[in-house]
């Protein structure tokens, strides 16, 4: 082996790599060195209050907001400014929003089939199939010649979960994706969600939603003023949190 | 079990009472508003009916449509308003609830004319355009339940395609087709010309416009900026006369390119700029999520923008665009204002009405001419809205 050019650095089996990632609004330090690896397969869920920095950490892991200091490489890829890997990145990662985000001009079925024909290029007979299977498999395969605003949120989430797998992400990231559903509606979305874990996607999910933590994250991490204050499994930040900010935290939303 | 909300069903008493004469101040209004109509259109009606001396337009008729277009190539004409009428049939066949009533008012409209003591000849042409209308309604309605789909974008296709063959047949070429310069054209048909390219000009200039002022480039940001503001700040006759007059001036050669296309230039910059603020409207009021959601799914910048941004951008702003495409189409008598000899509808009432044989006859000229400009106005206000009711109803 040739000592003057060793290898790069081999990815290990992390599919999302952080290290010290800084970010700042102007004077406002959102992100102060988060560091963590998320395993392929692995559910995470983040929590924390309010503008402690949730979003814009997993915004920065398909490149919604750039980080300015530290290393996110995603499935080996390192995110640069380099706009080639931030599509080929994107194209690898799924993101679900609070607000959904549909296209409101399109059906729900070229809300799905979009990406697949524009970005994969893929034929659309074979895009249709796809995104009948998908529609199938989040349960609203009625709806399918619908427009978004003729859909209840839980639905309208549904097809933006399915507008997310159809490009046959290997991440999925969600920022709270049943806030702004009645509560009636958040179910049939963490149903639809449970159901994706359970087959081996990686997730990252911003979420207040504990009952699904519990039940299906691997990991959970506590965000507090864009630092991750504690991590662990769901039997330790449940039942025995070290630090006093995720007691306290934790004592308020489970209350 | 699926029931139907009841019709509330009025009757006219009901109606009237409903509408008119629920309220004290309803009645007022309403008395107060026929008492206005009674005082205005009256003596209106009796003069257009009585006293009117309706041959001054009759005589001029040619004049006031097309100008000195030569009579024996007015074929090239007809065929034109024979292919827009057959355009217009098919699309109220395929798109029955935007363009309503539109297609079979303009086609009974032909065909009364077809009425007037005119030449056989022409007679029969506007027999023809009228039952085109008839016609392509019916067949594109048969063909749509058939659900044959292909009819639409054929006629979306013929729609593009309309005013660049109807440019050229008008214009001619060689020896088969002899060129009629356009300083022969004039009257309505020059006032469409010139309307109809402005506009097809002016939207997608607009629309560059638009998303260059929101470039994140600096040198194309400003350019766009500074083109929009320059030309919004001034008038459009002075736009007009800098094409028409100054040009000539300034750059020697010029003056023998076609006035005409000069006039259109004109139009098209003036009315490119405010589209342009029209369709920055419409991009601002597109929620951020859109933008994001089109990049996390992987869309490149100009992919979101084409299939994502624009067409909600440009739906929002259709009310606002069609009322700039009606400006333009009143506003281009003012290249008569501007010099340069151009007569297009109003520039020939004007001249005919500086003619001593029809002194005292400026009425009937004007408000034929003013009778025409609102029913092409009136046709795409129309349209707009009930394209905007249409997206309206299926999209939520
Ligand atoms: N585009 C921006 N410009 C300036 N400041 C921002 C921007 N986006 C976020 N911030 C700030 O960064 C901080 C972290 O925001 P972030 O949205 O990540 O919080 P969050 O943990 O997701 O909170 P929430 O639970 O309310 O969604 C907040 O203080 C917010 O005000
Ligand atoms: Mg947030």
């Amino acid at each position: 082996m040739n000592l003057m050019h060793p290898d790069p650095p081999q990815p290990s089996d992390g599919m999302i790599i952080c290290n010290d990632v800084h970010k700042w609004f102007g004077e406002f330090h959102a992100l102060r060195g988060i560091t963590t690896t998320v395993q392929r397969g692995e559910v995470l869920v983040i929590f924390g209050p309010s503008g402690s920095g949730k979003s814009t950490f997993i915004r920065c892991l398909n490149r919604l907001e750039e980080h300015q200091l530290g290393q996110i490489t995603i499935d080996g890829i390192e995110l640069t400014s380099d706009i080639r890997n931030i599509e080929a990145i994107r194209s690898e990662v799924g993101m679900v929003f609070q607000q959904f985000n549909l296209f409101p001009h399109l059906t729900v079925l070229e809300n799905i089939t979009l990406a697949p024909i524009w970005v994969r290029r893929w034929p659309k007979g074979r895009a249709r199939e796809v995104a009948m299977d998908l529609l199938e498999r989040v349960g609203i395969v009625t709806q399918a010649s619908k427009y978004p605003g003729q859909l209840s949120g839980g639905q309208q989430q549904r097809v933006a979960i399915a507008r997310a797998l159809a490009m046959q992400p290997k991440i999925m990231l969600f920022d709270e994706p049943t806030s702004a559903l009645d509560p009636e509606m958040i179910k049939e979305v963490l149903d639809v969600m449970m159901e994706l874990a359970a087959s081996g996607m990686t997730m990252l999910v911003v979420t207040h939603e504990m009952g699904f933590a519990r039940e299906v994250a691997h990991r959970l991490l506590f965000f507090d003023h864009g630092q991750i204050v504690e991590e662990g499994t769901p039997e330790h930040m449940f039942n025995d949190p070290q630090e006093e900010r995720t007691q306290q935290f934790l004592a308020q939303i489970l209350s | 079990m699926v029931v139907e909300r009841p019709v509330e069903r009025l009757g006219l008493i009901g109606w009237l009472h409903k509408n008119l004469f629920s309220t004290w101040y309803n009645i007022l209004l309403t008395l107060l508003s026929l008492a206005l109509i009674v005082a205005v259109v009256q003596p209106l009606l009796i003069w257009v009916l009585t006293q009117a001396e309706w041959d001054v337009v009759m005589v001029n008729l040619r004049l006031l449509l097309i100008g000195f277009f030569p009579l024996d190539q007015i074929w090239r004409v007809w065929v034109c308003l024979a292919a827009t009428m057959a355009l217009l049939g098919l699309s109220r066949g395929i798109w029955p609830h935007i363009v309503g009533g539109v297609a079979p008012v303009y086609g009974a409209g032909l065909l009364l004319l077809a009425l007037l003591p005119i030449e056989l000849n022409q007679r029969l042409w506007l027999v023809l355009c009228g039952g085109l209308v008839f016609a392509g309604a019916a067949l594109s309605r048969f063909l749509v339940q058939r659900s044959n789909q292909r009819i639409i974008g054929w006629v979306a296709m013929g729609w593009v395609l309309l005013l660049p063959l109807t440019l050229w047949l008008l214009r001619g070429f060689g020896l088969v087709l002899p060129v009629i310069e356009t300083s022969e054209w004039g009257g309505l048909l020059l006032t469409l010309v010139m309307a109809i390219s402005g506009v097809v000009f002016a939207f997608p200039l607009g629309v560059l416009l638009a998303i260059g002022r929101r470039s994140e480039l600096p040198a194309f940001r400003w350019f766009c900026t500074i083109s929009i503001e320059v030309v919004r700040g001034v008038p459009l006759v002075t736009v007009l006369f800098m094409f028409l007059i100054m040009l000539p001036l300034f750059i020697p050669g010029s003056e023998s390119t076609d006035n005409i296309a000069r006039a259109i230039i004109g139009l098209t910059i003036f009315t490119s700029a405010y589209i342009a603020e029209n369709v920055r409207g419409g991009l601002q009021a597109i929620p951020r999520g859109q933008f994001e959601a089109a990049k996390a799914i992987g869309l490149n910048p100009v992919f979101s923008m084409l299939l994502i941004i624009l067409p909600q951008a440009l739906r929002i702003v259709i009310p606002s665009n069609v009322n700039q495409f009606i400006s333009l189409l009143k506003d281009t008598s003012l290249v008569v204002a501007a010099g340069g000899g151009i007569r297009e509808l109003l520039g020939m009432a004007d001249s005919l009405m500086g003619q001593a044989e029809f002194q005292g006859k400026q009425a009937e000229v004007l408000l034929f001419a003013g009778l025409i400009y609102w029913i092409l106005a009136y046709s795409l206000t129309y349209v707009s809205k009930r394209l905007e009711q249409h997206i309206q109803r299926h999209t939520t």
